[in-house]
């Protein structure tokens, strides 16, 4: 047991990310509002203005602005911060990869929100699987205690192998959501994280350097080979930071993915975010009826750990995929592909569906839960079922 | 030069001794070249002036400063020094480059 002071809050999701980013005490946060992640920086701008932080807040005109200012103080070795949603992230699309080619441990407090049109406010994963491919570690969180730490892990990770990370929460679902937080002392908090340590600093004049040249043929393809290098360090260093963080404060939280009656589950289901507790609770009503299912929380979607999920997955018959966004690539949805993917090399292969479920923020309940469940026992029992299904759509 | 390979670049893309325009020679971009003529030239400067690759070498004589050639490295022969010098004078003009 950790003899670390742990304080019992209520606070919502958006509450929660914003009192971590306090109590982080970043050098630079540039932001602009937009829902539902509108409040993590609005209640961050009151937190500057009472000279609560020694934040320097940038308030600029659109993301695409507040992720450039956010490139511009990280290089210059500030700690650097932001949040934002759905058509936030996507207007900063194009600065994301510079922040993760650059190696800019930049932390965005992410919640997730359905992408345009028709415009839609409520969760789903579209956003932030928009950006999978961006470079930047992504981590995704059951509830806003999960969100609280993991955001404080995140600055120790990307610090120590700079590369940008952004943690998201289910918009308005856990965003706007109260639940009981059990949060750090500040300073502890401060002290965990330290100073950064950066990589370079092109404000420093007695060292001089370039930073964002053109690279064309010459150079390009071995910048890239080498970013996909630290990605693949990042799972070491995910590894590292969420097991000291459990040992130093008394937590289990989980490093890649959480694995939930697993044991000797002969079929189970494979989800990430708020729905898993969702499933869980199916898991649980299907377990009192003898049913042998189990359910696999994926936390760390960037870097993907196949490894942990193929270890996961050895012995299991059958598993359904649930996706809260779809590619539009007529094979499901993100998650399915990849999870298939990492699957497709175990001995025994099991046998596999997606479920695309809860887009534009549609009530994920517990008979659809419990639909699932049974269409994947079905799957088990070696019934021929479409790959991909959507549930709680109206026929 | 060989260049290198990914493992020994420096991390996040950055190039850690600042590089300056000097170390990118772009003379070989020439397909036609200035010749200066020194007994011709009257140092009135406007090719200096004019030349967009401060290709017009000037140096110190007596205190003064005078025309004392082209420098080729950066030279790309766009010829606006041929075309500046005064019609008069003619100290500068343009034959085939042949590297």
């Amino acid at each position: 047991m950790s003899e670390t002071l742990k304080v019992k809050q209520a606070l919502t999701g958006n509450e929660a990310f914003a009192f971590a980013m306090k109590q982080i005490n970043p050098d630079v946060v540039a932001a602009y509002p937009i829902t539902p992640a509108t409040e993590i920086v609005q209640i961050f701008s009151k937190y500057v203005a009472d000279g609560e932080v020694d934040t320097e807040f940038v308030a600029v005109e659109s993301e695409h602005s507040a992720m450039s200012a956010c490139i511009g103080a990280a290089t210059a070795g500030a700690r650097v911060m932001t949040g934002t949603s759905s058509q936030g992230l996507a207007l900063m699309h194009e600065v994301l990869y510079i922040a993760s080619a650059l190696r800019l441990p930049i932390v965005l407090a992410e919640v997730n929100r359905a992408l345009s049109a028709p415009i839609n406010i409520h969760c789903d994963h579209s956003d932030t699987m928009g950006s999978r491919d961006s470079g930047w570690i992504q981590i995704y969180c059951e509830n806003a205690n999960e969100g609280y730490h993991s955001l404080i892990q995140a600055v120790k990770i990307a610090e120590t192998i700079n590369l940008p990370v952004m943690v998201t929460l289910d918009g308005f679902i856990i965003s706007h959501g109260m639940e009981v937080v059990e949060t750090l002392e500040t300073d502890v908090v401060r002290q965990y994280l330290g100073k950064r340590k950066p990589l370079y600093n092109v404000l420093d004049y007695e060292n001089p350097i370039m930073v964002g040249p053109l690279d064309l043929t010459d150079y390009y393809f071995e910048h890239k080979r080498q970013q996909i290098e630290a990605m693949k360090k990042a799972k070491d260093v995910i590894e590292e930071v969420i097991t000291d963080y459990n040992k130093r404060f008394g937590f289990d939280f989980p490093v890649f993915a959480e694995a939930y009656r697993m044991e000797d589950a002969e079929y189970a289901i494979l989800s990430m975010s708020s729905a898993a507790g969702t499933m869980k609770e199916a898991v649980d009503v299907m377990r009192e009826k003898g049913e042998k299912v189990g359910l696999v929380r994926l936390k760390v979607f960037r870097p993907f750990p196949y490894e942990v999920l193929q270890e996961f997955f050895k012995n299991v018959k059958a598993i359904g995929v649930m996706d809260r966004s779809d590619s539009v690539s007529t094979m499901g949805g993100p998650v399915f592909n990849e999870v298939r993917s990492a699957l497709y090399d175990l001995d025994t292969r099991p046998r596999i569906m997606n479920f695309v479920f809860g887009l534009g923020g549609r009530d994920f309940p517990l008979s659809d839960a419990l639909y699932i469940v049974n269409r994947v026992k079905e799957l088990k029992e070696g019934k021929t079922l479409d790959f991909v299904e959507y549930v709680g759509v109206r026929e | 030069m060989k260049k290198k390979g990914w493992k020994e670049l420096p991390e996040g893309a950055i190039i850690e001794k600042v590089p300056t325009s000097q170390e990118f020679k772009t003379g070989s971009w020439r397909t036609q070249k200035p010749v200066w003529d020194p007994n011709k030239c009257t140092n009135c400067f406007l090719c200096w002036l004019y030349c967009p690759d401060s290709s017009i070498i000037l140096k110190e004589v007596n205190g003064e400063p005078k025309v004392s050639g082209i420098n080729y490295d950066y030279c790309k022969g766009c010829g606006i020094c041929a075309e500046v010098c005064p019609p008069k004078i003619k100290a500068i003009h343009m034959e085939k480059e042949e590297f």
